[in-house]
């Protein structure tokens, strides 16, 4: 084990990303490459059960096996695994265990980003915030509060010491490791991520947050998040993601595994803005992903949200698999792409149960020379009697470089289903743009305008304080896209 | 009292992808004026305001536009808007998911912001756009509804009309103002402006029929044809044009 991570200068010309600091932390890491013996090392560093230790060698032994995929829209240099860290985390003495105790670099950095961690400890009562610094949770805030409801959020490797009963029985029963490259690639080296656990009947008194940052050079991050709602709970889960400024490409595999029991909904949102590179296309976050959720109980819900601006790359589909009868899964979902990012991203419906529901709404928004595939799935299985599904794909095109293309996929074996699919592509007109500018608009605003008019109904499912970042957010990904 | 030029056009030749269609133009509209433009179809009209108002591709090829003594082709056009020229365009565009109100709060502190007022709060926002949308037969619904989306001919002109009054321009530019209205809606749309005249406020109407005119009563009237003004005169000179057609005057050049 050495200790890297010294601080750097970073090049600030010309570029906007406002997260794009550094840390000057140490950390502790381990060295660089991927074999039986650093997932043993992961494992022991987090002094984990032999049973965990097993399923992540399993999990490498599969995906040693396994190739990387190439169906998606995607170009980019070939990931040299073995040129990774895999583990990375901040060096403290001995585990915080309360606000005072956590560095105090590190919660400038979580200032810088906005989630004043003490403040809302003081404030109490509206986000509960679990904050991911590379791999490693950093702190849990009102976890006395929730505890009080027998609410379990905290990070997953505690979770695995606390309650494993509970891990062990869901961990991977929503994505198997053998389920694709880059989810048993978690599997094997997952370091850290959230646990959340709604006992039946229990509705979250509030938002519950995770803020993900990838810090350290080089370092892979590799969050697992598990959720799982039992009977007639409910929880609103929210997700942001930042990353530093780098030139070289950071790599960010996650899984997100949700479980819903029978009448019980989880809203889950997620405001990711990685690093996507600079103007010319340096640098960046690849973002290989996979969400999924069971509906395994009758009525259940889920609802993804997503607003997405960053990462150099996207490879996401968060999907429903809706087992119970009447479940429901909505899909609701923004990508912003400008200069030279890329984005496969949709979303998989799976109906299995009778008068199971989904929708999807979808908005693409591509600028400069980006590249967009909406891909979907809707599936439906002979089971699913009465089963319906309405997606609706919109693209809008920004300038004359960039592209959009949907891809939607649906498989039928239901008589009784009725599907629906509307796709629209459309471009800011200079008709438009001269409307609102007549009136006194700046181009700028203008096109923030009709942005934010075109993303509307996705924003509108996000909690309010989240909206807002999220528009913020849109405005500053689109500078430099017009004019 | 002596006048005081707002808006003065000398020697104006101009177009649109290369083709000229403005030719040698000249007009000088002072404070509180009415002006009324009348020529048939295809003379260029609209593209006299779209050159006003500096739409792209719209070219000026020689001449002069000063607008309160300043050289009007220097500006782009949100400098024109917040300078004070307002145009009820003839065919306002639809954007999707904006609301009326939200698209008008922008332009209205853009123009503010231009004049170094303070910008609006929603509040007083809000009721100030409700208290004129109500002149204007505009209900709240129709405020939160998407611009132009879905809306029919007279529910655009009176949106326009209603942008009118809360920019509350130096110069306003109606273009082809009563096309796709009916006789109700166009007294509203004609009370509305008519409420805006005041001595400082000057209005520009293009205009194919003599219609609108018999509700907003113009002080001069020119004759547009061939890229220019061929006759002007006052109020009686739109009657005289409705009687004996446009074919009378452009042959009198």
């Amino acid at each position: 084990m050495t200790t890297t991570q010294k601080p750097e200068i970073l090049d600030e010309s010309g570029d906007k990303y406002k997260y794009g600091f550094v840390t000057d932390i140490e950390s502790e890491t381990a060295p660089k490459g991927l074999s039986a013996d650093i997932i043993r090392l992961i494992s022991t560093k987090k002094g984990e059960p032999d049973w965990l230790l097993e399923k992540r060698l399993k999990a490498f032994e599969f995906w040693q096996t396994m190739k990387e995929p190439t169906w998606a829209k995607l170009t980019y240099d070939k990931i040299d695994y073995q040129d990774l860290y895999y583990y990375s985390a901040p060096k403290t003495k001995v585990a915080p265990k309360s606000l005072n105790e956590v560095d105090k670099e590190l919660l400038a950095t979580y200032d810088k980003l906005g989630i004043p961690l003490k403040e809302q400890e003081a404030l109490a009562g509206v986000v509960a915030v679990d904050a991911v610094f590379d791999s490693v949770s950093v702190a849990t805030t009102y976890r006395a509060k929730l505890a009080e409801k027998g609410i379990i959020f905290c990070s997953i490797s505690e979770a695995v010491k606390k309650h494993p009963e509970l891990v062990k029985k869901y961990l991977g029963s929503v994505v198997p490791y053998t389920d694709n490259f880059f989810a048993c690639l978690n599997s094997a080296v997952f370091t850290d991520g959230s646990f959340v656990y709604i006992p039946k009947g229990v509705r979250c008194p509030m938002e519950l947050s995770t803020y993900f940052r990838i810090n350290a050079k080089n370092t892979g991050q590799f969050e697992r998040t598990l959720i799982v709602a039992e009977e007639g709970s409910y929880v609103s889960y929210l997700e942001g993601c930042t990353a530093p400024q780098r030139d070289e490409n950071q790599l960010h595999a996650a899984i997100v595994e949700i479980v819903v029991l029978d009448n019980a909904e989880v809203k889950y949102s997620t405001v990711q803005n990685w690093y996507p590179g600079d103007k010319d296309g340096k640098g960046g976050v690849y973002n290989f992903v996979t969400k999924r959720a069971a509906c395994r109980g009758v009525n259940s819900k889920v609802s993804w949200t997503q607003v997405e601006t960053g990462s150099a790359v996207t490879w996401k589909y968060p999907s429903c698999v809706l087992q119970g009868d009447n479940s429901v899964g909505e899909f609701y979902s923004v990508a912003l792409t400008n200069n030279y990012q890329q984005a496969d991203t949709g979303t998989k419906m799976i109906h299995i149960g009778k008068n199971t529901t989904s929708k999807i709404i979808s908005k693409g928004i591509s600028a400069g020379f980006s590249n967009q595939t909406y891909r979907g799935l809707v599936k439906v299985a002979s089971s699913a009697e009465n089963a319906r599904n309405y997606s609706q794909c919109d693209s809008l095109l920004i300038g004359s470089t960039c592209g959009s293309h949907t891809v939607p996929y649906v498989e039928n074996r239901s008589r009784t289903a009725i599907l629906e699919h509307e796709a629209t592509t459309s471009k800011i007109s200079d008709e438009q743009l001269f409307y609102c500018k007549s009136r006194g608009i700046s181009e700028e605003d203008a096109v923030s305008l009709i942005v934010n008019g075109f993303c509307k109904e996705v924003m509108q499912q996000l909690p309010m304080e989240f909206a807002i970042e999220a528009a913020k957010l849109i405005n500053i990904s689109l500078e430099g896209s017009v004019g | 009292m002596m006048s005081t030029p707002l808006l003065e056009i000398e020697d104006l030749c101009a177009g649109v992808s290369g083709k000229e269609i403005i030719k040698d133009f000249n007009l000088t509209i002072n404070e509180g004026e009415i002006h009324a433009i009348m020529g048939p179809n295809g003379a260029g009209k609209s593209t006299l305001s779209y050159i006003l108002c500096g739409k792209p591709g719209y070219e000026i090829t020689s001449g002069t536009i000063k607008f309160r003594g300043k050289d009007l082709t220097a500006m782009s056009t949100e400098e024109r808007a917040r300078e004070g020229i307002f145009l009820i365009m003839q065919y306002p565009v639809e954007i999707p998911g904006v609301p009326v109100t939200s698209f008008l709060k922008h332009a209205v502190n853009a123009i503010r912001k231009h004049r170094g007022e303070p910008e609006l709060d929603t509040m007083e926002f809000i009721k100030m756009v409700r208290e004129e949308g109500r002149k204007l037969g505009i209900d709240a619904e129709m405020l939160k509804r998407p611009v132009n989306v879905g809306f029919s001919g007279g529910e655009k002109k009176r949106l326009e009309t209603l942008q009118m009054a809360i920019l509350k321009p130096q110069l306003a530019i109606l273009d082809e103002a009563d096309s796709g209205l009916d006789i109700d809606a166009m007294k509203v749309v004609s009370a509305g402006v008519n409420a805006l005249r005041s001595e400082n406020r000057s209005m520009l109407i293009i205009t194919h029929f003599q219609r609108l005119l018999n509700y907003v009563v113009p002080d001069f009237v020119h004759i547009f044809a061939d890229g220019h003004i061929v006759k002007s005169g006052d109020k009686s000179l739109a009657a005289e044009l409705e009687e004996k057609g446009y074919a009378e005057f452009v042959k009198e050049k």
